[in-house]
């Protein structure tokens, strides 16, 4: 761990649209401070560039407190840098030796496409999410919220669930650039609690089915993306989230048979 | 510009549901002949549009960011507060309307407070059936803290993640509108222009973010739900995506904007550490349940904290205010910290630091059970500092947080601009000149759930048939307005970038119109930001292209937009001579230097009109009146 300035080489990825061609580009960088977190070295960068007249690097990012989900890098080939439960705006100059070689990496899976440099587009998780990651309650017709007690485990597991924050590393990290992690996080967080039992089998169902139209890969329990998890989701989620699947496709295709057998 | 708040006549108790009873209804069928816009996907936006398509009308849903579900809101810590009165210790509606009222330093309309507590208990039921994980006790039942300013434990939690579970909610419902094909979202689209014809809001200009494409949409009424403006400060604990361009935009076409001087500075937040620092982090404030605030009684006193015995240790917190004691409002809390920063006692490198303490509860109650309540800000609290608070305090220092201050709105939360309503933070209403901890995602979901599906509707219901559509001249026009400014940053190819310019600015406000203020300061800062502006049109460059994505013009507009609005925030400030909320006004202080609030010449909303490039705004007032809390200097000693 540094503690004084020190310099290091970056290998960036540039690539200016969704159909063009990509390719590394190279920057020595000097004067790079412990204290400065992983974001703030690539606004340094930056900064140059652009006072030089070139273009920056284009990369996402808002919170930078590690919740909103907007960053996210291969860092190495590590998601979010590799640092366990940390998202990249919290990864800190100080992880790094001087002197290393930093290669720097967008996600790469075909259902996130890149749109400039570092950014990709991870509009498939809303489309995932619209399709059923929801409880069906209108605004005012709720009940009061005291009325169904949880049990406090349930409801810490369903939190454990739902702290996931959308950004993707599990995708990136995922040989199959599978989904079924984000998934598992959003079918638990609702299944854990009384009031998304209702809808369990459509839910269920209905996200996996998304999943696999937005073109994520299957899942063959590698546990990579929930190791790459900056909320440490953990896999257990996910073997939740396949049971409900079964259990759903199963009644599912009963209920179909007497529907339709009559 | 006529400033007509429109609160319903009758008690107080009443009035919202009078209200609501007079306000013309739509018939549910002739909703979806109705586009409206919402702009903003935070609390405020994700829960109006969600409740406006489940009403049926047709809904087009705006946001800078990829998703939705990343509106700022995401970033909220520490709870949401409601008047359940689940925890037996005396609250109330009237209680949390009373505490809201004073919290406020008085400076916040009476009925719209009350609406906001009476409302505050709806919310959480919407959102525990949402699915919303707030914390539970054993016997499954939700579970309760406090916040500044407050004596009763009213408040919800999600871990250390409030905001975004509740926007994790309010986002599923909207996803379920835009399943419905009710809503239309439209992300990574930044508006930046409102259009107005025939004296109301019928549309937006917005910028397509990842083509460059302006892009023009029509509507009957506009929802700006587009968050707060700390970051004119540069350095804040917002998001890098705040802006006030939206609101700013919406001001000049005319919309009163109320009381910009009024931002919040909270107390507890990551002590800057350099100049290449792009934002700061707070450390939620619930904190200040267990943690205990202290610096050493002895200037410099070189010893790590923990050897420096109890005895000379200054509480000044507790010492200064044995009622509230570490829990006094933020307001409070960040003058006293910068009290004795000033006197020489800070800690840390810049010494611009206090320590927060939590060994005294970690010996009381175990660390597990302080980290099963704050386990991921101690967790972030080392990632930056490189620093265990499980066996060192942490080092805190006040930083620019929330701001008050936003478009004036009606009890309607509709703006000087007919069919322009606004709400959540971009909205002034609800908090005065400090805002409560754990309000202010109250404020954003009862607006949006609760407020405009009514109000929205009572609007809509006079408004006559017909549209204007994206054809009109007035959309050429905004278009062509938002061209010109884009060509012009683009042409200047100087040699600065946006940020170069905004940190300056940054540097200025918080030196000039911070905490403490005077008509000096205030003055030269009045000097200077046209200074930099001028610096900012010809020496600022922006690489790339205009039609395309591209990160630095959209930083740079909206640079050039606080480079606009920071001179009325200052103007604003320098007419407010008293010192009120987080703002001491050195020339209005009493004999023991506490701050003193001018009741007779300042208990009104500022709220300023928009003349015209070049010309100075018009400053207006509502005269704020208190009939059921009595404005009394506040005290929490
Ligand atoms: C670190 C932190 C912690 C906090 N903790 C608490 C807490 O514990 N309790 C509490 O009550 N409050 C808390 N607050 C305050 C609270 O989070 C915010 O005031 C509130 O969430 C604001 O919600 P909003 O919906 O008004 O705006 P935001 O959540 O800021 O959303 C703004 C939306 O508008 C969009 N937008 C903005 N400009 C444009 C544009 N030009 N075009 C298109 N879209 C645009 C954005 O993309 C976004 O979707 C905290 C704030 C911070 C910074
Ligand atoms: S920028 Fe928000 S999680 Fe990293």
């Amino acid at each position: 761990m540094s503690t004084t300035n020190f310099s290091l080489t970056l290998h960036v990825w540039r690539q200016r649209g969704p159909a063009e061609r990509g390719h590394m580009e190279v920057f020595e960088r000097a004067d790079v401070s412990p204290d400065q977190s992983f974001l703030e070295m690539l606004d340094d960068l930056n900064e140059e560039l652009v006072r030089a007249g070139k273009e920056p690097i284009a990369f996402e990012h808002d919170c930078r407190e590690g919740i909103c989900g907007c960053c996210g890098l291969m860092v190495n080939g590590r998601a979010h840098g590799g640092e366990r439960g940390t998202t990249l705006c919290q990864v800190h100059m100080r992880s790094f030796s001087p002197g290393s070689h930093l290669y720097v990496e967008p996600w790469r899976a075909r259902a996130f496409p890149i749109l400039r440099d570092l950014v990709v587009d991870r509009a498939a998780f809303d489309r995932i999410q619209q399709a059923g990651g929801y409880i069906s309650v209108n605004t005012g017709q709720a009940p009061e919220a005291g009325s169904i007690p949880v049990p406090k485990p349930r409801a810490d597991q369903a939190m454990d669930a739902a702290a996931c924050i959308g950004c993707g590393a599990c995708v990136a990290a995922c040989k199959n650039a599978s989904a079924m992690l984000f998934v598992g996080a959003r079918v638990s967080h609702f299944v854990l609690l009384p009031q998304g039992e209702v809808e369990r089998a459509r839910r269920a169902l209905a996200m996996v089915e998304a999943a696999d139209r937005a073109g994520f890969g299957n899942c063959t329990n590698e546990g990579e993306c929930s190791a790459a998890c900056p909320k440490q989701i953990e896999m257990p989620h996910m073997a939740r989230m396949f049971r409900e699947y079964l259990r759903a496709a199963l009644t599912e295709s009963t209920r179909v048979r007497k529907d339709g057998g009559a | 510009m006529k400033l007509d708040a429109r609160v319903p006549a009758g008690p107080i108790e009443e009035k919202w549901d009078k209200h609501r009873f007079a306000l013309k209804l739509i018939n549910p069928a002739n909703k979806r002949k109705y586009t409206v816009i919402v702009v903003g996907t935070g609390l405020a936006g994700a829960s109006a549009a969600a409740s406006l398509g489940e009403l049926g009308y047709r809904v087009k849903n705006f946001c800078i960011q990829d998703s939705a579900r990343r509106a700022h809101s995401i970033a909220a810590q520490g709870g949401i507060n409601a008047a359940k009165n689940y925890t037996n210790d005396g609250d109330s509606v009237w209680r949390l309307f009373y505490d809201t009222v004073k919290g406020g330093d008085y400076r916040a309309r009476e009925a719209n407070v009350y609406r906001l507590a009476q409302l505050s208990n709806h919310i959480i039921d919407q959102c525990v059936a949402q699915g919303v994980p707030f914390a539970r006790e054993y016997g499954g039942l939700l579970a309760n803290r406090s916040f500044g300013g407050a004596q009763v434990s009213r408040t919800f939690y999600a871990r250390g993640q409030t905001g975004q579970q509740l926007l994790l909610g309010a986002y599923s419902a909207l996803m379920r509108q835009v399943h419905a094909g009710k809503v239309e979202l439209e992300t990574r689209r930044e508006m930046l222009d409102l259009v107005v014809e025939g004296g109301r809001a019928v549309g937006i200009v917005a910028r397509n973010l990842v083509t460059g494409a302006l892009e023009r949409h029509a509507a009957d009424a506009v929802v700006l739900a587009t968050g707060g403006y700390s970051r004119v400060y540069y350095l804040s604990t917002n998001a890098m995506n705040c802006a006030v361009s939206a609101a700013w935009a919406c001001h000049k076409r005319g919309a009163g904007f109320a009381n910009p001087c009024f931002t919040q500075i909270h107390p507890t937040c990551i002590p800057v550490h350099g100049d290449r620092q792009s934002k700061l982090t707070l450390m939620s404030e619930s904190l200040r349940n267990d943690g205990r605030v202290w610096v050493p009684r002895k200037p410099g006193d070189p010893r790590p904290a923990k050897d420096i015995p109890a005895a000379e240790r200054l509480y000044y917190l507790e010492e200064r205010y044995p009622s509230f004691g570490n829990l006094v409002p933020r307001d409070v809390a960040s003058r006293a910290a910068k009290k004795v920063c000033d006197e020489g006692l800070g800690v840390g490198k810049t010494k611009l630091a206090v320590y927060l303490d939590f060994a005294d509860a970690i010996q009381r109650d175990g660390r597990d059970k302080i980290e099963e309540k704050y386990g991921n800000l101690f967790q972030m609290y080392e990632k930056i500092n490189a620093e265990d608070p499980y066996q060192v305090p942490m080092r805190i220092f006040p930083a620019v947080h929330y701001t008050m201050g936003g478009l004036w709105v009606d009890y309607d939360l509709m703006s000087t601009v007919p069919g322009l309503f606004v709400l959540g933070e971009a909205n002034f209403s609800d908090h005065g000149a400090n805002r409560l901890g754990a309000s202010a995602l109250m404020q954003g979901l009862a607006d949006g759930y609760f407020v405009i599906p009514y109000t929205l509707g009572g609007y809509l219901a006079q408004l006559p048939r017909a549209r204007v559509d994206v054809e009109h001249g007035a959309f050429a026009e905004a278009e062509q307005g938002i061209r010109a400014k884009i060509d012009r940053v683009m042409k200047v190819k100087g040699k600065q970038t946006c940020d170069q310019i905004h940190k300056k600015l940054g540097l200025l406000l918080w030196n000039k119109c911070g905490m403490g203020r005077n008509a000096a300061r205030l003055g030269e800062a009045l000097q200077e930001i046209p200074r930099l502006r001028e610096e900012f049109w010809h020496d600022v460059t922006v690489p790339g292209r205009a039609d395309d994505l591209n990160q630095q013009l959209e930083k740079t507009l909206r640079v050039a937009d606080f480079l606009e609005f920071a001179e009325l925030l200052v103007r604003d400030a320098l007419e407010r001579v008293e010192s009120c909320g987080g703002h001491f006004r050195e020339e209005s202080q009493t004999e023991d230097n506490e701050a003193r609030r001018d009741d007779e010449r300042f208990a009104h909303a500022a709220v300023w009109e928009h003349q015209g490039e070049g010309k100075p705004p018009l400053r207006h007032q509502e005269e704020l009146t208190f009939e059921h809390v009595k404005p009394s200097q506040r005290s929490y000693k």
